[in-house]
């Protein structure tokens, strides 16, 4: 593939979903090993935040030559800062997660990348296919393990979903060499972010199957009665033509049948 | 007719004795009645029966019926409860929901969404009307028992499959028509989450994401992948988590059609170049949409695998089957095998046990194929065909191999 392209993957920093030690954040990994897939190691690799910290080398041992990071304090609105990185520096393609693993975790960072930049946004891309001519055919995850493919030109946003392709190991020592390239960066205090209150997730209560009866005998019968389909169609003694043929008019209904 | 109430002692005993074959039919309960604002009205004296010694008898558990037996309660039959209708005349301002209608139809998640637009707009001062914006095709009928005042149904060619774009540009006229109060958008993955997102990026809002619980003062909303609860105050556009609220089950709506004027087309950018064909036994089978299960009905194995090919169906099957050997483990549906949450699950000699069953919970349209119209299998399915499963699946290949080549002819 051609390698003039310039592709860019934004990575932040992860979090262990049931330890809580940082990590580097899955989908964000992907969005890199898709770049590095692309453009081999042209691929440049994005972050704002803290260029002292470690975990940013787990993206490293992926086999980067160099890190850039923009640095930002933690009250810093990060999202500012990248859209004027980009908004700078020429780039094809910008490649991002779906959700981060860690603060807000809205998933609004390419939405509003894209609406600053005024590029199309494609979202949870499994995979891009071709860049050719300066258009770009692209996989879409479906729902429910379903693709669709997609044709934009480029410049374009994307964020990678889980069903892009795992990324590769992280190695230490390549990780270590490294270089990140620090950037002192302009800061825009998150002013709004400052007024929310975090805590620990609490549990959810569990909807339970409320029972409107209004005599014990309702009551008995709903916690006992087998649940019951309100009344299907039952089609019998009929020629098996016109089952299957029942059958198959419901599949077209649903469409189901591709 | 003279108002004396003429006893009819047969009617009387069989209404009195439960066990007797005509009690069900004698006994329907009585309709409703409703005065003139729609308030339930209840004749006290129509209550009870006389019993055999004349005495007045009240039966509250409903089981024998009032005044069965006598000559008013022959009159009176069974009638389906209508939901009071709750009408919004001029609305002082307007909650939109922006529903993801999965295949036409309204969702569970949609429900909910909808069930906390009616918390909003109840813990606001002055009538507000919710207003339900759906895209492309649309086979639902129940939006009023839903919980819709409005409803802004957008179709044609250019809302079509994937068209962000457009469908943005629709958002961005209410916004200027309707502006809505709230805008609430379903946090899942069939679009709402884009959508809302969309919207958020292009009027400059910051949604709250994954909320779950939500009044017109506060938020609470998950953050850090599902790990944090984050607090805040309540925006104006909200993508809300499943089980956000209760949905409406306590009142009709209205589900007004309105119109938006016209909608500039919008450039388009993406170009949606259709789905491509996946292998269907590739999908995971819990989040397969459509799968074809396999019970001890099935003799012809090879005509199994045909079928789901042809269908471009996920195969699934019963324990026994896998426990024969006919199809692998990871096949399995069940309590001991896979939660499927199909869209359609078409059961091919399955009878139906309970580990069966609980597998199936979730599925949304049940087509049963077997030989026995009294199985449990068949009392679960919305279309049932009672017949051998030989057979039916040859008619069934036989159609699809049709329609394939219909497909075919007309795309050459
Ligand atoms: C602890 C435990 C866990 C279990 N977990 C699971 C589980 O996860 N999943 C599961 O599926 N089962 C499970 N089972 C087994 C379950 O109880 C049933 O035995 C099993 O589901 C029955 O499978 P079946 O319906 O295919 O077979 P059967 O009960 O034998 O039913 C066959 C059906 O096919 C019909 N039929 C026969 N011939 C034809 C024909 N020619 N054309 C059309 N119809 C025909 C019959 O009328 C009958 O209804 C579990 C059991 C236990 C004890």
């Amino acid at each position: 593939m051609t390698s003039d392209l310039n592709i860019v993957a934004l990575v932040s920093i992860g979090q262990h979903p049931k330890s809580g030690r940082a990590r580097r954040a899955e989908q964000d990994a992907r969005a890199v090993e898709l770049g590095m897939r692309l453009a081999g190691d042209n691929v440049q690799v994005l972050h704002a935040g803290d260029a002292a910290e470690e975990t940013l080398r787990q993206y490293a041992g992926m086999g980067l030559k160099s890190l850039r990071v923009l640095q930002q304090s933690p009250q810093a609105d990060a999202v500012v800062a990248l859209g004027d990185y980009l908004a700078e520096h020429r780039a094809d393609v910008v490649l991002t997660g779906v959700r981060a693993e860690s603060g807000e975790s809205s998933g609004m960072a390419p939405y509003l990348l894209a609406e600053k930049l005024g590029w199309p946004l494609v979202t949870r891309i499994a995979d891009i296919v071709s860049i050719e001519n300066g258009e770009a055919q692209i996989l879409q995850a479906l729902p429910r393990g379903q693709r669709r493919a997609i044709q934009v030109r480029l410049p374009f946003v994307a964020s990678v979903d889980m069903a892009a392709q795992v990324a590769r190991q992280s190695a230490f020592g390549p990780g270590r060499r490294a270089e990140l390239e620090s950037l002192p960066w302009v800061e825009t205090p998150d002013s709004e972010r400052a007024q929310f209150k975090e805590a620990p997730a609490r549990k959810r209560p569990k909807r339970l199957k409320k029972v409107k009866a209004t005599t014990a005998a309702e009551r008995f019968k709903a916690a006992t009665a087998k649940s019951q389909g309100t009344g299907g169609r039952i089609i019998k003694d009929q020629p098996p033509t016109e089952q299957a043929q029942a059958i198959f008019d419901l599949l077209l209904e649903e469409g189901v049948l591709r | 007719m003279s108002d004396l109430i003429r006893r009819d002692p047969r009617a009387e005993w069989i209404a009195r004795n439960r066990l007797h074959p005509l009690h069900a039919a004698m006994t329907a309960p009585a309709g409703e009645v409703r005065g003139p604002s729609g308030l339930l009205r209840k004749n006290p004296h129509g209550v009870g029966f006389i019993g055999p010694n004349g005495i007045k008898r009240i039966d509250r558990s409903g089981g024998s019926n009032a005044a069965a037996g006598g000559r008013r309660g022959a009159a009176k039959s069974a009638q389906a409860v209508e939901l009071p209708l709750h009408v919004v005349e001029a609305p002082d301002f307007y909650v939109v929901t922006v529903l993801d209608l999965v295949g036409g139809r309204l969702g569970s998640h949609d429900k909910d969404v909808l069930g906390q637009a009616h918390k909003l707009v109840n813990g606001l001062e002055g009538n507000g009307a919710v207003l339900a914006v759906v895209f492309g095709e649309c086979k639902e009928e129940g939006f009023g028992l839903a919980g819709v005042d409005r409803l802004l149904h957008l179709e044609g060619s250019e809302y079509e499959g994937y068209s962000p774009e457009q469908r943005l540009a629709a958002l961005v006229e209410v916004e200027r028509r309707f502006t809505p109060r709230y805008w609430l958008f379903p946090d899942s993955i069939n679009g709402g989450n884009e959508l809302g997102c969309r919207l958020a990026a292009r009027l400059g809002e910051r949604p709250a994401t994954q909320a779950w619980q939500v009044d017109t003062q506060q938020t609470l909303c998950r953050g850090a992948g599902g790990s944090s609860d984050i607090t805040r105050a309540t925006p104006r556009l909200l993508l809300l988590a499943e089980e956000c609220a209760e949905p409406v089950d306590e009142r009709r709506h209205e589900a007004l059609a309105v119109e938006l004027d016209s909608i500039a087309p919008s450039l388009v950018r993406i170009r949606d170049c259709g789905q491509v064909a996946v292998d269907p036994n590739a999908i995971p089978l819990a989040e397969a949409e459509f799968i074809l299960s396999a019970g001890n009905g099935i003799r012809d194995w090879d005509q199994f695998h045909q079928a789901a090919e042809l269908l471009g169906a996920t195969e699934g099957a019963s324990r026994v089957v896998v426990d024969d050997g006919f199809m692998p483990r990871p096949r399995q549906v069940g309590a001991s095998g896979t939660w499927v949450t199909a869209r359609v699950y078409l059961a091919v000699g399955i009878s139906g046990a309970i580990q069966h069953m609980q597998g199936i919970g979730q599925c949304d349209k049940v087509v049963a194929i077997n030989l026995d119209a009294g199985c449990d299998m068949v009392k679960r399915a919305d279309l049932s065909v009672i017949g051998d499963s030989q057979a039916v699946l040859a008619h069934l290949i036989e159609l699809a191999r049709e329609y394939r080549h219909g497909a075919a002819e007309n795309a050459a």
